[in-house]
């Protein structure tokens, strides 16, 4: 009797109260990340860059399928049999393959979504309302950065299923068990990628007041990484070459390679390169010594994985490092407007 | 004597070498509509936000509510609304769409869009619920600021400068709407403005600000009593008819009374520098002598006057005055 008065006063009750606020008030973060999702997907700009992504997607789509059966038939191959990742990389020259492509509009797609991220919202005095309200102020880069990478992973995730799809229509083929792992694992670097260029900018938008500046400033930052600094270390190789002795100058030119492979592009397209072109075994150069014997196969998966081990930890870390100075900055921000 | 609502102690915030605020003792009541009143820079958007742990002070302490803002802003700021003076909205969104925003933020337990049409109602913009807020003019995003700010079911309401940019009509409507809802629900209202008119109208008490520091505080009555202590009144009166005053004998009569410091003509009027108040002596006088008074008036010192005397005047000697 007693048990089922409390039953019914005290616990139904909670219960009811529980499930009615859960139901009706969802947590302010999660209403930040869901208005941060509908302005991106509302905005022309995310219109304009998915338009032209898609547009690649299937250009590079259209030249690989016309390139399928001639390297599929191609039995030096040892990537013919993963008929799948052959339509995301098979070219014939006229454009690069989809995962280059997307080393240069990733960057793009990054960029565009996070360039005005803060300072549109302190120009507009959006931002000193919001941080009126009761919630922690982290919310709202917290929210800024989720709602984006959301929509990223979706869009990537949505694509390349897309494509998968498509591929099974027209060979009638259906994926092996690796190659979904391996396009699953090229999605994840896809939007680690997008994460990293997304941080930079959201960085930059805090930094900077004006949203054109912070714009610039990214693009800037991004033409040097896949322009000039192959070329500014091209140079400076040739020109330290000629100075150093030829012991010192292995040394100097392992360095100078290595400087090109931590450059974010760089570490991009090594790591999906490794991941949808199986046969590769390493990204650094190799000895005549370890090529010697080997048999021109294919990798595993797990192999691949640990060939990319630094490229995707670096890009992970380059990432958390730009979100983890932005959330400092972003902490410490004056919000008057 | 119950315990403030806002309190400041010794409240200091120093950007670099300048003091913007400075050692600032501040008590707000529940209940009262308090004035911070101000020139431009004098530190009243400064003192605001640290009132709302927005920004964060060199020393010194506040309390709002009973919670410490530095420490316990989340539980501040769920007690007060705050209206910005530069109050933004989200430009792609309609107003509705902008208040329910809000509303979500604040996890009220009501359906969200009845409760936000209701407010807009209740400032009067129900008609533009639906418009975006670009196209919205200045003194419409000040009114859905408002919806904005009691949505929450604050305690304390802190305005910014909210009569900016609205054209005289808008003003004293939106004042009206403020005073209203103080005096409905026991709101306490801080508000800022270098608007004394405005300010006079609304505000119980009001403290004036500048350069960091609070110089004068109190009601409207007794501040421009200490601020004129041992000071002249004025008594001010027209005289109808093609009168030649300076020549009238009228006037020396009022010079040779003890109170009568001294006699000017202005514009027709004739102002009467005194040291006490002498009005009905000054009006039997007038009347004797034959003269058409049309018009008699002792000068109450407003806010304008004690505007003047600290903004436009000598600052220092005041400040030793006050």
């Amino acid at each position: 009797m007693k048990l089922t008065t409390i039953w019914h006063n005290r616990i139904f009750e909670a219960l009811k109260d529980n499930t009615q606020t859960s139901a009706t008030s969802p947590s302010p973060f999660v209403v930040m990340v869901q208005k941060e999702i509908s302005d991106h997907i509302k905005s022309w700009r995310f219109i304009v860059l998915l338009l032209m992504i898609l547009l690649t997607c299937f250009g590079s789509l259209y030249i690989s399928i016309a390139n399928l059966p001639q390297a599929l038939a191609n039995t030096n191959d040892p990537n013919r049999d993963f008929v799948f990742l052959k339509l995301l990389t098979a070219s014939d020259g006229t454009l690069p393959p989809f995962h280059i492509l997307l080393g240069f509009l990733g960057p793009l797609l990054g960029i565009g979504m996070g360039f005005d991220a803060i300072n549109s919202e302190q120009n507009n005095g959006t931002l000193i309302r919001i941080m009126a309200q009761p919630v922690p102020r982290d919310y709202l880069i917290n929210a800024k950065f989720t709602g984006a990478i959301a929509v990223v992973t979706l869009m990537f995730t949505i694509l390349n299923l897309l494509l998968v799809g498509l591929g099974m229509i027209i060979t009638g083929l259906s994926p092996t068990f690796e190659e979904a792992l391996r396009i699953a694992g090229f999605v994840f670097v896809c939007i680690v990628y997008v994460a990293f260029w997304l941080n930079l900018s959201i960085l930059f938008s805090i930094k900077f007041r004006r949203a054109s500046t912070s714009a610039l400033t990214a693009m800037a930052v991004w033409l040097f990484f896949t322009v000039f600094y192959q070329i500014i270390i091209g140079i400076s190789s040739r020109a330290f070459a000629a100075l150093t002795v030829p012991k010192g100058s292995y040394i100097f030119q392992k360095f100078l390679i290595s400087l090109i492979d931590i450059a974010p592009s760089k570490l991009f397209t090594d790591a999906t390169s490794t991941l949808l072109i199986p046969s590769i075994r390493s990204l650094g150069p190799l000895s005549m010594r370890q090529m010697q014997g080997a048999i021109p196969s294919s990798l595993s998966f797990t192999d691949s994985l640990m060939i990319i081990w630094p490229q995707l930890t670096g890009l992970i870390a380059a990432s958390i490092l730009c979100f983890a100075i932005s959330y400092y900055l972003f902490m410490r921000k004056e919000i008057r407007s | 004597m119950e315990t403030p609502v806002i309190s400041t102690k010794q409240l200091c915030k120093d950007y670099g070498d300048i003091h913007a605020v400075c050692k600032l003792d501040l008590e707000i009541r529940k209940g009262e509509i308090f004035g911070l009143l101000g020139p431009n820079g004098a530190g009243k958007s400064t003192t605001i936000l640290m009132i709302l742990g927005l920004t964060e002070p060199s020393s010194g302490e506040v309390s709002v509510c009973g919670y410490h803002p530095t420490t316990n802003p989340i539980e501040v700021k769920k007690r007060v609304g705050y209206l910005p003076d530069s109050v933004g909205f989200y430009d792609n969104m309609s107003g509705l769409e902008n208040l329910c925003h809000i509303a979500r933020l604040n996890r009220i337990k009501e359906n969200v869009e009845d409760t936000a049409l209701h407010y807009l109602q209740k400032v009067g913009l129900d008609s533009a619920a639906h418009r975006k807020t670009g196209t919205y003019s200045r003194g419409m995003k000040q009114r859905l600021g408002l919806a904005d700010v009691l949505i929450r079911k604050p305690e304390v309401i802190i305005l910014d400068e909210p009569t900016l940019g609205i054209d005289p009509t808008g003003v004293r409507d939106f004042l009206q709407l403020i005073r209203e809802l103080s005096r409905e629900q026991g709101l306490t209202v801080l508000l800022s403005s270098h608007h004394l008119h405005q300010v006079q109208q609304v505000c119980d008490r009001v403290g004036i600000f500048v350069g960091g520091s609070l110089i004068a505080l109190g009601d409207i009555p007794s501040l421009s009593k200490t601020l004129h202590q041992g000071q002249a009144f004025t008594v001010e009166a027209e005289i109808s008819g093609d009168i030649n005053f300076n020549k009238h004998p009228v006037k020396k009569e009022l010079l040779a009374m003890k109170e009568v410091i001294e006699v000017k003509e202005n514009n027709g009027r004739v102002q009467l520098y005194c040291s006490s108040d002498i009005t009905p002596l000054i009006a039997r006088t007038l009347i004797n002598s034959g003269l058409n008074v049309s018009y008699l008036c002792k000068k109450e010192y407003g806010l304008d006057d004690i505007y003047q005397r600290y903004f436009e005047g000598n600052y220092e000697t005041n400040h030793n005055m006050a």
